[in-house]
């Protein structure tokens, strides 16, 4: 059976994950416990979701910048206004996805580089996140703590969490029509503007989507770690850009996979344990974690140079 | 028409007038579609006919004139589509990510609901089967891992296929140039099927031959306007072509009869397949004529890239290059006139690495005097200068630096005549100094001045034309094959 080009861009995520963890389980046999389990991937939850926001973003040509300083916001959002008095904690949530759905149209119609918009937007929510929580505090709501430290029988949260996650979004991103239309954008955005569909509104409608999930990442982390903190999440916006690109996706044409993104997530986690569990010091560890990102895109691009031979014979 | 019976009309589109800047790209067409009528469209390069193809699709709107769709004056893409018409256009315009079930979707919006997904299988499969009988298109493959001609076949299936609604009008825009001749009759077989069954179609073909056995009636189209307009069976490929054609223009150019001395300076092997070799000697110019596409723009670019490497540029470079899209790849925007006209001879100003101001700014001079860039200062940004203007100062870029083969890609679109006569007397000095020029362009005034000719045609030269041999008709006659493509 001929496997199709998306399966064979599945495979290397999928590949280093269990290379990853088969390391991992080896240097470390007692990891391979319900409990172990959990606390290698708990933090992989927020991270997945923010990678999954990314993917969307990126499924539509653009990138977003401001990722981490808006998890960073929610989580203050939550951590405080949305404990306190629910309501208006979700009046404000309801407002950064219209603010989401805002920047995409304007995107769209002024033709901005959303690298430029989303950098700006970054100060603005980094702003606003310094003015809720000046200093680290804030309590998570009791709910969301529940979920995130939930303990189903057998499979560990993290592990049901991201197998839910990646099964939702793959059905929102490659099944659904929404989704058809939201990679066409990617593709050949004109070919879908000469079908008649309004360009606009399939990018206000991806921004909007990935601000909720924005929003859900910020919740789930600080349902993991009670409080929060203005500059708790900055290291998403790399971590989800870098979580797309391994797990198979592209910068441009609309070639997103949520299975990888998820996978991708759970491999940079995994990768941190890893060097951690190598006694690599922490000084290291951010240059080590670049070298496996180097080495997992190098086997993409060798595999996607082999597909294309084949395809040329 | 031809038609005694009044037939209905699907789209009609009368004395429309559009313009570009100060290019008229149609002025005063009429175009009007029957409903089972099978319309060939033909013309040459910038004649109009992807204009008139874009208004009739809703994609741009009429300067001038009224366009109605069976009678009634709606507007934009979505007027048009609710009206049946779909257009198949000339760049394949399917999303290369996407499967082909899932380009069905996007092109079908009544695809919606539970179980799309299959139904747009079957819609397509069974459009596919009913034009190319015999495929082995698999619909759930994205359309990246389809070859081209099976893109073009998935991109005709579904412009043809109707949910609810046949489609009362297709446009095919050169359809069958990545089809290989078998598939290529099996389309136009369907296509008087479609005909026979009460549609309407209208027929955009560089291949004559399909053009007149496959039309009712056959509209001509040059410089913006509808020069004839006929049944298919009134024509034939010699008067076609005469009918695409300017009547000779009696201009006496100086072109001379180069001695061909010495090895020639560039030289390039045929094409695998088919064509002839190209060569060029010292002192010639030379044009690169036939439709836009052909591979003239993708020569050019074999030919410098033989001579100045991809990763190590050469000190002294034998060849320069002037660009035709300006904006995409000429200027510098954000620079001066200056510095955008010095910066392909840099070498030649500095010395220990540093560039002399003096030096640059005498170069400056010098041919703003020359070539008559109008500015009152040459600091001033590039983009002070009209379209001709800048396109004078990358011509100076190119003739300024030592190269001694000077390489063109239509470098003078969007000119104006004035500026056109200024520039062709200088290339013409430059020639007799010794400058080689190889001039890739559409407009056939300017490939007369050359004094030898190439015609592409898909992506190889298959006819050299010399001296006197060079005229329009000529040129088109090679340009346009008679049978089937090659």
């Amino acid at each position: 059976m001929k496997l199709s080009s998306g399966t064979i861009r599945l495979i290397i995520p999928a590949a280093s994950l269990a290379l990853l963890l088969a390391a991992v389980f080896y240097m470390q046999p007692r990891a391979m416990s319900y409990t172990g389990l959990n606390l290698l991937f708990n933090l992989a939850v927020p991270i997945a979701l923010a990678t999954i926001a990314q993917m969307l973003i990126m499924s539509v040509n653009d990138l977003d910048l401001s990722m981490g300083t808006f998890v960073s916001f929610c989580a203050c959002v939550a951590a405080t206004v949305l404990q306190t008095s629910p309501l208006l904690g979700v009046l404000i949530f309801i407002g950064a996805i219209a603010a989401y759905a805002g920047i995409g149209v304007l995107i769209h119609v002024r033709e901005l580089p959303s690298i430029v918009v989303t950098l700006g937007m970054s100060f603005v929510w980094g702003g606003l996140a310094v003015l809720l929580l000046p200093s680290p505090g804030g309590t998570a709501p009791s709910w969301a703590r529940a979920i995130m430290t939930a303990k189903p029988p057998v499979v560990p949260m993290a592990i049901v969490a991201s197998i839910l996650i990646a099964a939702v979004t793959h059905y929102i991103v490659i099944r659904s029509s929404f989704g058809v239309l939201m990679r066409g954008t990617g593709g050949n955005d004109r070919s879908v503007e000469r079908a008649g569909w309004s360009v606009i509104g399939i990018r206000a409608a991806t921004y909007a989507l990935a601000g909720l999930f924005a929003i859900l990442a910020g919740i789930a982390l600080v349902g993991l770690t009670t409080s929060a903190d203005a500059n708790i999440a900055l290291r998403y916006t790399l971590l989800s850009i870098a979580g797309v690109i391994l797990g198979g996706g592209e910068f441009v044409g609309g070639k997103v996979s949520p299975i990888g993104a998820v996978i991708g997530a759970l491999t940079l986690t995994l990768a941190g344990s890893f060097l951690s569990f190598m006694r690599i010091s922490p000084d290291w560890q951010i240059g080590a974690q670049g070298a496996i990102l180097i080495v997992v895109l190098a086997l993409r691009l060798a595999l996607n140079r082999l597909e294309k031979r084949e395809k040329h014979q | 028409m031809t038609e005694p019976l009044q037939r209905k009309e699907v789209v009609a589109a009368r004395a429309i007038k559009v313009t570009f800047g100060a290019v008229k790209a149609l002025d005063g067409a009429d175009l009007v579609i029957h409903s089972g009528e099978c319309v060939g469209l033909v013309g040459h390069n910038g004649a109009g006919k992807s204009t008139i193809v874009n208004v009739i699709n809703g994609g741009l709107s009429p300067h001038e004139g009224t366009l109605t769709y069976g009678g009634s004056a709606v507007h934009g893409i979505s007027a048009a589509r609710a009206s049946g018409v779909r257009c198949v256009f000339q760049e394949l315009s399917l999303c290369p990510n996407l499967t082909v079930n899932e380009n069905a979707r996007i092109m079908h919006a009544e695809l919606k609901g539970w179980n799309w997904r299959s139904r747009a299988g079957e819609l397509v499969r069974g459009q596919l089967q009913k034009i190319f009988p015999g495929h082995a298109i698999d619909c759930d493959s994205t359309v990246d891992d389809l070859s081209i001609a099976e893109r073009q076949m998935v991109e005709i299936a579904i412009s043809f296929a109707g949910l609810n609604q046949r489609p009362k009008l297709v446009i095919l825009d050169e359809p069958t140039s990545s089809l290989d001749a078998g598939l290529a009759a099996q389309l136009m077989t369907y296509i008087r099927t479609f005909i026979g069954e009460g549609g309407s179609v209208l027929l955009i073909s560089h291949i004559l031959g399909e053009i007149l056995s496959t039309s009712d009636r056959i509209v001509v189209m040059k410089d913006g306007r509808v020069v004839a307009d006929r049944a298919a069976k009134a024509f034939n490929t010699h008067s076609l072509v005469e009918a695409m054609g300017n009547v000779v223009r009696e201009q006496e150019f100086s072109r001379k009869v180069t001695e061909r001395t010495g090895a020639p300076v560039l030289s390039m092997p045929p094409h695998p397949r088919h064509g002839i070799a190209f060569q060029a000697y010292r002192g010639e110019m030379i044009g690169l004529a036939g439709l836009g596409g052909h591979g003239q723009t993708d020569a050019l670019l074999d030919l410098y890239l033989e001579h100045n490497s991809n990763w190590w540029p050469s000190r002294k470079r034998e060849i320069a290059f002037v660009a035709g899209d300006r904006s995409l790849n000429g200027t510098f925007p954000l620079w001066s006139i200056l510095k955008n006209l010095s910066i392909a001879s840099l070498g030649q100003l500095s010395s220990r690495k540093m560039v002399s101001d003096s030096r640059e700014a005498t170069l400056g001079s010098g041919w703003k005097q020359r070539i008559e860039i109008r500015t009152p200062d040459m600091q001033n940004r590039i983009l002070s200068l009209s379209g001709g203007n800048q396109q004078k100062v990358l011509f100076a870029r190119a003739l300024a630096t030592t190269a001694s083969t000077v390489l063109m890609d239509d470098p003078m679109r969007g000119v104006d005549i004035g500026t056109k006569q200024e520039v062709y007397e200088i290339l013409r000095s430059e020639a007799a100094n010794g400058r080689t020029f190889i001039w890739y362009s559409t407009e056939m005034d300017e490939i007369r001045l050359c004094d030898r000719v190439y015609v592409f045609r898909e992506g190889a030269i298959v006819a050299e034309l010399v001296g006197d041999e060079i005229s329009e008709k000529n040129v088109l006659a090679a340009s346009f094959s008679e049978g089937e493509a090659a």
